[in-house]
């Protein structure tokens, strides 16, 4: 049992119930602020001013937005499924909350003198109840789109389907580096393990594809597709309003922090200062929440510029981004990082010199090289039809362009022969009117 | 199943084969959860409404095995059955159609005396199992692995790889055959006719013999039809505008339109009110 779990363990039922409404409350205003931060910033890059109408600096425009959807009308389609079409955003919402519980947003603590860790509970298999929540959401995206009976959100929600059942394939093999190298999958004993550095430059294959993946996770541009404006009017949420509605908007923020809030714990060291040790003042108490809220808004940021900056992709190619360049990808490196870990345990038991081992690397990797240079150049591929282009890198036309004949003059054309009207006198005038 | 209420004092060691009121709750309020999704399952007149039951079933079945000590298969139940195999179901349930319903002629010969029989060892394997498990088995508990060697997860971890580590690497074999053959299914006939890529389409349309759109069906005629063919400018049947699957209208149909196009028909009288006809 690690000192989390142990410091957790002891957890009087009040404290639990204060870190629960906490973690309630942090997400909920997370969202909220999330929201005008988006829009806010999305806004300055696109030069404009953004809300700034509403509160301080338009800091409560979000919070005016939600309360007005919540008063508008409820609308339920007629040929919706009446209790799955209920059901759909409470099931989407509800695992976004509850993951949230296994992250560590802090270390040790004293809450009204009960000495604990920022965190609700400590699994063995942390990670996993991410991961396990981040699945049954899906059913909240998958069942708005069937439930509301018309076609664009059900061709929303099958996007989102294979779309988050492909990404949470790169995700979960992307997490596997990180447990191999930490020996655990819960989430307080990744962060303990990250002491000694972080893994998002120990391991930076993993990280790279864990942010890839967690936004195609999210359904967040570019790979926004289930809910793609230009072509499914709103996915899988075109059918609903008010409070509904709100709950997906909800749950989508969410996501969004949990993702951010795992990629810290897993790549950033959690809720460490970074540079210093951990008997530092800087990583004592409640300091740690505030770097973890900091990094995390980190990575939310990167979602927003994300938005800001890259375009939709097509979905064929972000299909074949995830299964034929993120899954391998991850497959190859967690090979080579196991393989890694096997060789420096044998050279730490004597087994293996380390002279042994660089020599081996540097002939493989010597060996590589002189295959790929004794490779032939791929040809150049060349275009029967391509224009001739000469200098400067400007189409211009060839020195031996044939111009085509003049087409036929338009008098020559029969037109209808209509009789002859009394259109003289018109004409006169206009040309009278012309000339003055 | 013996569910003994023991009341247990809170410490975090449990003794290995008692069953705590927590476990004796959660088993009361999932146990019926789990067989009423079941039912459900079983008795939902809409295929994707059964599907949901069977989540809930799967649901129920992966917190049970979470309250007794085993978190990773409990969590691994979700993500894999609740998460990955059952969106696959609702997935093709969706494509087929809300309205889709079962066909009443049977294909299969025989497949309700094989239903029968199988049903029926089914239900003795079952029976035997569980009498065998009330009577002769006597629960160890897992305590033991969940504490010594790293915990739950890492013991699950070396039996696969190290006692079960042969019927592992088959499972895994036969589920990647298993997919492998589902891709060749569905691509074989994919594969025969190569696409056109993108430039060889724009090529096609610009360099073909016909720049620009084809004339569209009805143009100059009085219908808008997809059956009428486009006249050109002298009166013939622009051959393009011809669907390739709709008969077009017949030639004596269009005698009109061709006269009005090439001049000859009738004309309307110099003091007509033009466009009534």
């Amino acid at each position: 049992m690690s000192k989390t779990a142990e410091l957790l363990a002891d957890d009087p039922l009040w404290l639990i119930i204060v870190k629960v409404v906490g973690i309630f409350a942090f997400l909920v205003v997370m969202t909220l602020f999330m929201i005008n931060w988006e829009r806010k910033v999305v806004a300055r890059m696109q030069q404009r001013p953004g809300p700034n109408r509403v509160g301080p600096g338009g800091w409560l425009q979000s919070l005016a937005d939600g309360l007005k959807l919540a008063f508008k009308e409820d609308i339920r389609p007629v040929l919706a499924d009446k209790w799955v079409y209920f059901l759909a955003p409470v099931i989407s919402c509800v695992p976004a909350f509850l993951a949230f519980a296994v992250i560590p947003i802090g270390g040790e603590v004293s809450i009204f003198g009960e000495r604990t860790a920022l965190q609700l509970v400590d699994l063995p298999v942390g990670v996993l109840v991410v991961l396990a929540c981040s699945s049954v959401g899906v059913y909240g995206i998958v069942l708005s789109g069937w439930a509301s009976g018309s076609p664009y959100p059900l061709l929303g929600a099958l996007r989102s389907a294979a779309q988050v059942i492909s990404y949470e394939i790169a995700m979960g093999l992307s997490i596997v580096a990180v447990v191999m190298n930490s020996a655990s999958l819960s989430t307080a004993d990744i962060v303990e393990a990250q002491a000694g550095g972080w893994y998002f430059y120990l391991l930076p294959v993993s990280f790279a594809i864990y942010v890839i993946s967690m936004v195609g996770e999210t359904n967040r541009a570019p790979f926004d597709l289930p809910e793609a404006e230009s072509e499914l009017v709103g996915g899988f949420h075109t059918e609903y309003s008010s409070l509904k509605f709100a709950l997906f908007f909800l749950a989508e923020y969410i996501n969004m922090v949990t993702v951010s809030a795992l990629a810290t714990t897993l790549f950033l060291g959690g809720w460490r200062f970074p540079f210093v040790g951990d008997d530092h003042l800087l990583n004592s108490g409640w300091f740690g929440l505030l770097w973890f809220v900091l990094k995390t808004l980190a990575f939310l940021f990167l979602f927003i510029w994300l938005r800001g900056t890259l375009p939709r992709l097509r979905y064929d190619q972000f299909m074949r981004l995830g299964w034929k360049f993120l899954v391998p990808i991850a497959l190859v490196w967690f090979v080579a990082v196991a393989f890694a870990r096997y060789v420096r345990q044998e050279i730490e038991a004597g087994g293996l010199a380390t002279g042994t081992v660089l020599a081996v690397f540097g002939a493989v990797l010597a060996a590589v090289l002189l295959i790929a240079f004794l490779l032939p150049d791929r040809r150049e591929e060349r275009d029967p039809n391509a224009v001739p282009v000469t200098g400067g890198g400007f189409p211009v036309p060839p020195l031996d362009l044939a111009v085509p004949k003049a087409p036929p003059r338009r008098r020559d054309v029969e037109v209808a022969r209509l009789p002859k009207e009394p259109a003289a006198v018109t004409t006169g005038k206009e040309a009278g009117d012309g000339d003055a | 199943m013996s569910l003994t209420l023991l009341a247990q004092p809170g410490i975090t060691q449990q003794v290995a084969d008692t069953v705590t009121t927590g476990e004796a709750v959660a088993f009361w309020v999932l146990g019926p959860l789990a067989l009423a999704g079941a039912l459900g399952m079983l008795f939902a007149r809409n295929a994707v409404h059964s599907a949901l039951w069977l989540v809930l079933t799967m649901l129920s079945l992966g917190v049970l095995y979470m309250v007794q000590q085993a978190p990773f298969l409990g969590f691994v139940q979700i993500i894999v059955y609740t998460g990955a195999i059952m969106m696959l179901f609702l997935f093709v349930l969706m494509l087929v159609g809300r309205d889709s319903s079962d066909s009443v002629v049977e294909v299969l010969r025989g497949q309700r005396f094989a239903a029968t029989v199988l049903g029926i060892g089914f239900a003795g394997l079952v029976v035997g199992a569980l009498g065998r498990a009330l009577t002769d088995v006597t629960p160890v508990g897992l305590v033991t692995p969940n504490t010594t060697n790293g915990g739950n997860v890492a013991n699950i971890g070396q039996l696969l790889f190290t006692d079960y580590l042969f019927p592992f690497e088959l499972t895994s074999a036969l589920l990647i055959t298993a997919a492998i053959g589902a891709m060749v299914l569905a691509f074989a006939s994919r594969a025969k006719q190569t696409r056109k890529t993108q430039r060889e389409l724009v090529e096609e349309r610009f360099r073909g013999e016909r720049p620009g759109s084809l004339p569209g069906p009805g143009v100059f005629a009085t219908a808008n039809s997809v059956a009428t063919p486009a006249l050109l400018p002298d009166g013939s049947v622009a051959r393009e505008s011809l669907s390739e699957i709709v008969e077009p209208t017949a030639k004596e149909r269009l005698d009109d339109d061709v006269a009005e196009v090439s001049g000859t028909g009738h004309r309307p009288d110099a003091r007509a009110l033009k466009g009534e006809s």
